[in-house]
């Protein structure tokens, strides 16, 4: 059984259809990584995954509870899944530990002690421990990046969205945030990148998703899609991505 | 010269009766307008349909009154139905809700510049919108509004002597009666303008160490 489902989804922006009937599943445990050009509908995904920009129609479940029905309780459902954005979006009137404790506060109820204890625990997973007294402003756009992975992970969540989590980011603090999220892939935490981190990709992911316009064209596991990719699409995009990053694929 | 120096400074405590009720009548109008204000504000941005259509229409029509046109609607007008308001309550209520109107300007220019991001965080981690927006919004908010809340303060200070107006005893009332015994208008108004002066100048720093008390590292926000 499948943690996510996702069954035919589609979003519309005005006239612009972002997602066209899109469908996957998410297995507990996987790591799958969505990769495609700009304005394909990634980050949109993401969002329909937690809700934060609805289907227009279409699907999703977590855990069998279907987050598309009107009945659920979506607040109590986006603390089983943490986000993480590409802007980081930390609280910016709170210190980094204050961000982490805020949900634990004020959804899980947690009292002060107890939500500090597990917000400093958190911070130690991302190896911010010396920097919980610092506001956003004072950190690097890596430590902010690792402050907003702890803020989603203290909530324990099922499952972690990651829109673009390195984009923002100087080329020289990329390393220490993917280094946070290798570590969580391998204690077990189910994901959903969107990046362009292909090394990343290559060595954490299950599964590769490659996505245009509104559609997924191609998946496989990252031995397959990165040497004998199907699609044509997909050979270029790559192809594309190896010859800006340097990589060879 | 040294006469009437001395003259302004000897009426200054005769004048300064009235400054209590001046205080009042600012801080009380303030509070009104900030109440109405925020809620308009955040209406206006996240409120839907009617609601957001009616306060857009409060804030047009409050924005277009004068202040003293709206004192002595409340104050001789709304006895005409029935409602017989005190001379103190009219000058709060007008003074308060022309000033809400401005305040509502203020406030959602501040919730604008925070950005959608701090909303999705928010809602994110499952908070719900109602949460984000006491939790996460309104602190930001208010800490940007505050240069702009302060100059309104400063403003709403300054037009406090409407209640002259309806007859209410703050400076300007005191300054009038003295006049009339001793006919000396020019140190008089001098004497009260002095104290609005300084009464501004309190204020001001007042809101400066403030907004110093509230700030956040590295979050800029521009001065007052």
């Amino acid at each position: 059984m499948p943690l996510v489902r996702i069954e035919n989804i589609t979003k519309s922006f005005g006239k612009h259809r972002v997602l066209d009937g899109v469908s996957f599943s998410i297995e507990a445990g996987a790591v799958k990584v969505i990769i495609g050009p700009s304005g394909t509908g990634k980050s949109t995904l993401l969002r329909c995954i937690n809700m934060l920009a609805p289907p227009d129609s279409g699907k999703i479940w977590l855990n069998d509870v279907e987050l598309t029905d009107k009945k659920t309780n979506l607040n109590l459902m986006r603390q089983k899944i943490g986000m993480v954005f590409q802007h980081f979006a930390l609280f910016k009137h709170l210190r980094a530990i204050d961000n982490v404790a805020l949900g634990l506060l004020r959804v899980k109820g947690l009292n002060r002690t107890d939500a500090y204890a597990v917000a400093r625990k958190n911070l130690l997973k991302v190896g911010m421990q010396d920097h919980g007294d610092k506001y956003p402003a004072q950190l690097s756009g890596g430590q902010q990046q690792r402050i907003g992975i702890a803020r989603a992970l203290a909530m324990d969540p099922l499952l972690m969205l990651f829109d673009e989590p390195t984009s923002a980011l100087d080329p020289e603090l990329i390393g220490e945030v993917l280094m946070v999220m290798q570590n969580l892939a391998k204690d077990g935490m189910t994901m959903v990148c969107v990046t362009h981190e292909m090394g990343f990709a290559k060595s954490v992911a299950n599964e590769i998703i490659f996505m245009e316009g509104g559609h997924i064209l191609e998946s496989a596991p990252p031995q397959v899609m990165f040497n004998n990719p199907q699609n044509e699409r997909t050979r270029s995009f790559l192809h594309k991505i190896a010859e800006l990053y340097g990589e060879s694929l | 010269m040294l006469d009437s120096a001395i003259y302004i400074l000897t009426n200054i405590p005769l004048l300064s009766k009235g400054i209590w009720i001046a205080v009042q009548i600012t801080v009380l109008s303030m509070l009104l307008g900030m109440v109405i204000g925020i809620a308009v504000a955040f209406l206006r941005i996240y409120g839907k349909g009617p609601l957001k259509k009616a306060v857009s229409l409060y804030e047009w029509v409050f924005r277009g009154i004068p202040q003293l046109v709206l004192l002595f609607l409340v104050y001789f007008g709304l006895p005409e139905i029935g409602l017989n308001i005190s001379p103190f309550l009219s000058v709060v209520i007008g003074l308060g809700l022309c000033s809400s109107a401005y305040q509502a300007q203020i406030f959602r220019g501040a919730i604008l510049s925070i950005g959608s991001e701090q909303m999705e965080a928010g809602l994110s981690l499952g908070m719900g919108k109602v949460k984000t927006l006491f939790f996460v919004i309104l602190p930001q908010a208010v800490r940007l509004s505050l240069p702009g809340f302060t100059n309104e303060f400063t403003i709403v200070l300054k037009d406090s002597p409407l209640a002259y107006a309806v007859g209410i005893a703050e400076i300007l009332k005191y300054g009038r009666d003295l006049i009339v015994s001793e006919f000396r208008p020019f140190e008089i108004y001098l004497a009260a303008a002095l104290i609005y002066f300084v009464l501004f100048e309190i204020f001001y720093y007042l809101f400066k160490f403030i907004a110093s008390r509230y700030k956040v590292p590295g979050y800029i926000i521009a001065e007052g």
